[in-house]
């Protein structure tokens, strides 16, 4: 039995082969999982925002999809991972709860997902997996044994990436 | 005016609390008076915490819980949420249908409809309280459910306070009803511009 790591909202956590990263209960934020799959060097990220800049308090970078996976990407550097090798798979950015007249509010995970990809894009990482959008929450678990990235749901069974 | 709910007096704490007292009882009445059962309900907790520790509160955040969502309009705008642990929501419906206890193991569009017309009597009940208590009128949006895990379900609310800051203030009261051991959690959380117009209106604000 491998360490199990456990990440919260609004965090992240990274690590290497023998444990796991894993977020419980995902809703509109989005599961980052960046991997490299020679040193096997991992990090998960929970993000509940799309962007620091518009947001009135950023006292914590890992509340933001735009500053949380920088410091993420790094921290794994300093693992002993490289750049050049690491891969993402993403997860989340449900919609919980509809309503007639949909505000903007409501379409935070859309926008966390969007957010998310515009970032990995800006710095260069191919998402090579995702499950997103839906009306479900996700809990995502992120082996640094061999990369999967496990996506379980209440209903709507379990898969892995 | 980001992270001031960590900087309220006690003074503050407690008229907060007395709100909830208010609000929570005339729910609990209401709630009482359509399951015709007694409704105990804990004293209101007044919690700052951070945004990540919320789900705990229901037991963590991957407990399969049954959400009811409404948002609150007028002067003071937030957000309720009724939470029950899904063994609760079940077994609520079957009282609320006249069924036998156990039947429920799944959610029809019927049930779904059940729980969130009790939500919405227990948020009219808790809101008209408030009304009266504070002066500022606050009306219920419609409501909409979900069954999933709580912290999926909280994340809507918690999405919207972490644009502001890294804490939530949250007024919360758990209902048992004595015999049945049917649970839930009743939350109001305050848009953070809603906080200084409440402590305004009841006369606290410093």
């Amino acid at each position: 039995m491998s360490d199990l790591i456990k990440v919260g909202m609004a965090d992240f956590k990274v690590g290497r082969n023998p444990a796991s990263l894993i977020s419980y209960g995902l809703g509109s934020c989005v599961g980052i999982a960046l991997y490299d799959s020679v040193t096997k060097v991992g990090g998960l990220a929970h993000i509940m925002l799309p962007d620091s800049t518009q947001a009135r308090s950023s006292e914590n970078p890992a509340k933001f999809a735009d500053t949380a996976l920088p410091l993420m990407l790094n921290e794994m550097i300093k693992l002993g991972a490289a750049k050049i090798r690491i891969t993402a798979k993403i997860a989340g950015g449900a919609q919980m709860f509809t309503f007639a007249n949909a505000t903007d509010i409501m379409r935070v995970g859309e926008r966390n997902t969007e957010a998310v990809r515009s970032m990995l894009k800006k710095i260069d990482i191919r998402i090579i997996a995702d499950d997103t959008g839906g009306n479900y929450g996700r809990t995502v678990e992120l082996k640094l044994e061999n990369g999967i990235y496990r996506v379980k749901t209440i209903d709507k069974g379990e898969k892995e990436l | 005016m980001s992270e001031d709910i960590l900087k309220l007096s006690t003074l503050q704490l407690d008229a907060l609390r007395e709100i909830g007292n208010v609000g929570a009882g005339n729910s609990a009445t209401a709630l009482s008076q359509i399951i015709d059962r007694k409704i105990d309900m804990t004293v209101p907790q007044v919690a700052i915490m951070p945004l990540g520790d919320v789900p705990d509160v229901v037991g963590g955040p991957d407990a399969m819980v049954v959400g009811v969502f409404l948002r609150v309009y007028g002067l003071a705008p937030g957000s309720i949420l009724f939470l029950l642990p899904r063994d609760s929501a079940f077994y609520l419906v079957d009282m609320l249908m006249g069924r036998s206890q156990g039947y429920t193991t799944t959610l029809s569009s019927m049930d779904e409809s059940a729980l969130m017309e009790i939500g919405n009597i227990l948020a009219g009940a808790y809101l008209n309280a408030l009304s009266h208590f504070t002066n500022l009128t606050l009306l219920p949006s419609i409501p909409a459910l979900a069954m999933d895990m709580a912290g999926a379900i909280l994340s809507v609310v918690l999405i919207q306070l972490g644009q502001m800051g890294d804490h939530a203030l949250v007024i919360e009261t758990e209902f048992t009803t004595e015999a049945d051991g049917v649970k839930g959690h009743f939350f109001l959380i305050p848009d953070p511009g809603s906080l200084n117009t409440i402590l305004t209106a009841i006369g606290v604000k410093e």
